[in-house]
């Protein structure tokens, strides 16, 4: 790649106490690319999208948002400098309105430019963010709380998205509704890290998906291998 | 008409603990802490009253305002933010620590003063302890004096946490700081502005309490903070409404059976000198009936037991 990589993970290692979660981890997104990043239950995936948005201490290695390392600077700063993060579980505030929900999404902004314009873009990309901006966040069903979870994440007006489990949890269509965003959100210039479990539509859909096992990188896996089921399972089994 | 009194009184005194549980539920809300050095900051914009007792009313009250909020942001600056991470009963200690060392440096400074008696005299605003008639009713002015802060100073809360942006980043760290960072709130942001507000509201309870007592000492804000922080846990330190009404509750109550009781009397629960006991027996039965809270609007589950 000639260009800088639009967040680049550079050795990067993590660890909770003396337990190691991540090792050596190198990784690199460009700009414009959905990356994929799968693994079995704790291979490190979480950590890894925690340890980019400083929720979780890296411990060695270094992180870099378009070629400017941003380790070391606080959660709110990250989310400041470009990133945002769909957290697992999506995170809304359930007491909130969806407009206030929406609203926070915005806090992270340095102006004023080009919110409506997002704002715009995202409740077409998500009618539901509309049709419902008056209700509390806490009763929409699974599937729109998610989508209100990207939309919050997209009106940020980041230049990289993270997704952590997007899909956990819903229903068949809505795991079509939050895929197809993605391709989207990839016209729109955004770059996206996604992490997953549903390995096989990850595969399919990402220019390029890592996997994960134990905290260390096992192969990287391109659409082509999307049928190739067996080199899936086989990837997951590495460890 | 003696009970009317009565009770316009221990709205009045509500409405002042309401206020003092609105700035413990504030920075708890944030914090996840309980400030237990609140009551200080009670006493040193009482002190500021009685400092600039000679100025002009208004003057000594925005001197109590002042105090009070850098009180307050200091002690976020210097406690509370290098402990942030800490664990949560470290926290608890170290607002211990501050009580008792804000206490013992207001008692020590007489020493230096020279002065004979523990306590300053506050002159501030005393014209309102006269009693209004109204037909055969009296009441005093502090008594409508807090109950009009009180509800003006709420309202102002809910205008700020409901229709400001900063409110609105205050009431996301409060339900969930961790998210509200990833979105680009900035924690320093947000809990400074809390533990100003928090500040306001000390000194707002301080001057309707200074005019009441008419002096300061050592003491003042303490018994109220710590009457404050039983109600605001019986009803329901989680949520901002449930605290207030907790608050309220006490205050209300403790003026009340403290009138209502005789002063003196053989038999107990008689007179008002069990006034603690009564209040303390009725948070008891309270919390084993609804351990979340009173007021808290939590079913089974909001609160997790062994």
């Amino acid at each position: 790649m000639s260009t800088v990589p639009a967040l680049e993970l550079d050795d990067v290692s993590i660890s909770y106490g003396s337990v190691p979660a991540v090792r050596n981890l190198s990784l690199a997104v460009g700009k414009g690319e959905i990356v994929g990043l799968i693994g079995p239950n704790g291979a490190g995936k979480s950590t890894t999208l925690h340890t980019i948005t400083a929720l979780a201490r890296l411990r060695s290695g270094d992180i870099r948002l378009h070629g400017s390392s941003i380790v070391g600077k606080k959660p709110e700063a990250i989310a400041r400098a470009g990133i945002a993060l769909v957290p697992e579980g999506r995170r809304i505030f359930a007491e909130l309105t969806v407009e206030d929900n929406l609203r926070l999404g915005v806090i992270g902004r340095d102006g004023r430019a080009g919110v409506e314009e997002d704002r715009r873009w995202v409740e077409e990309l998500f009618p539901v963010v509309k049709e419902f901006a008056t209700r509390h966040a806490g009763v929409l069903s699974g599937g729109q709380q998610q989508q209100l979870a990207i939309a919050r994440a997209l009106v940020a007006g980041p230049s990289v998205l993270l997704l952590d489990e997007p899909s956990l949890g819903l229903a068949p269509t809505i795991v079509d509704v939050v895929f197809d965003a993605l391709l989207k959100i990839r016209e729109r210039g955004v770059t996206v890290l996604l992490v997953e479990q549903r390995a096989q539509r990850t595969v399919a859909l990402a220019d390029r998906t890592y996997v994960l096992t134990n905290g260390e990188l096992r192969m990287t896996l391109t659409p082509a291998d999307a049928d190739d089921t067996e080199r899936i399972i086989a990837a997951y089994l590495a460890s | 008409m003696i009970h009317v009194q009565n009770i316009i009184d221990a709205i009045g005194l509500g409405a002042v603990f309401a206020l003092i549980a609105v700035g413990i539920g504030l920075v708890f809300g944030v914090l996840r802490l309980i400030n237990f050095a609140y009551g200080q900051l009670i006493m040193l914009a009482a002190y500021a009253l009685a400092f600039t007792d000679s100025w002009p009313d208004a003057a000594s009250v925005l001197a109590a305002v002042l105090v009070a909020v850098a009180a307050s942001l200091v002690m976020e600056r210097i406690a509370f933010r290098p402990l942030r991470t800490a664990d949560p009963s470290t926290m608890l200690v170290a607002t211990f620590a501050l009580a008792y060392l804000l206490e013992n440096a207001a008692l020590v400074q007489y020493t230096y003063r020279q002065h004979g008696i523990i306590g300053d005299p506050i002159g501030t605003l005393a014209q309102l302890n006269q009693a209004v008639t109204i037909g055969s009713l009296h009441v005093r002015w502090v008594s409508i004096l807090a109950i009009g802060t009180g509800a003006v100073s709420l309202a102002a809360l809910a205008l700020l946490l409901n229709r400001t942006s900063i409110g609105l980043q205050m009431r996301a760290a409060s339900m969930d700081f961790r998210t509200a960072r990833l979105l680009g709130v900035r924690a320093d942001t947000v809990i400074m502005a809390s533990v100003a507000v928090a500040g306001v509201l000390a000194a707002v309870a301080a001057v309707v309490l200074s005019i009441g007592s008419a002096s300061v000492t050592p003491t003042t804000g303490l018994y109220e903070t710590l009457f404050v922080l039983v109600g605001v846990v019986a009803g329901g330190i989680d949520r901002l409404l449930s605290a207030t009404l907790g608050g309220f509750a006490i205050g209300f109550a403790i003026s009340i059976v403290g009138a209502e009781l005789p002063s003196s009397g053989e038999t107990p629960f008689t007179s008002n000198l069990y006034m603690p006991s009564v209040i303390y027996l009725a948070v008891i039965v309270a919390l084993l009936l609804r351990p979340a809270g009173l007021f808290a609007r939590g079913g089974p589950g909001s609160v997790e037991r062994v």
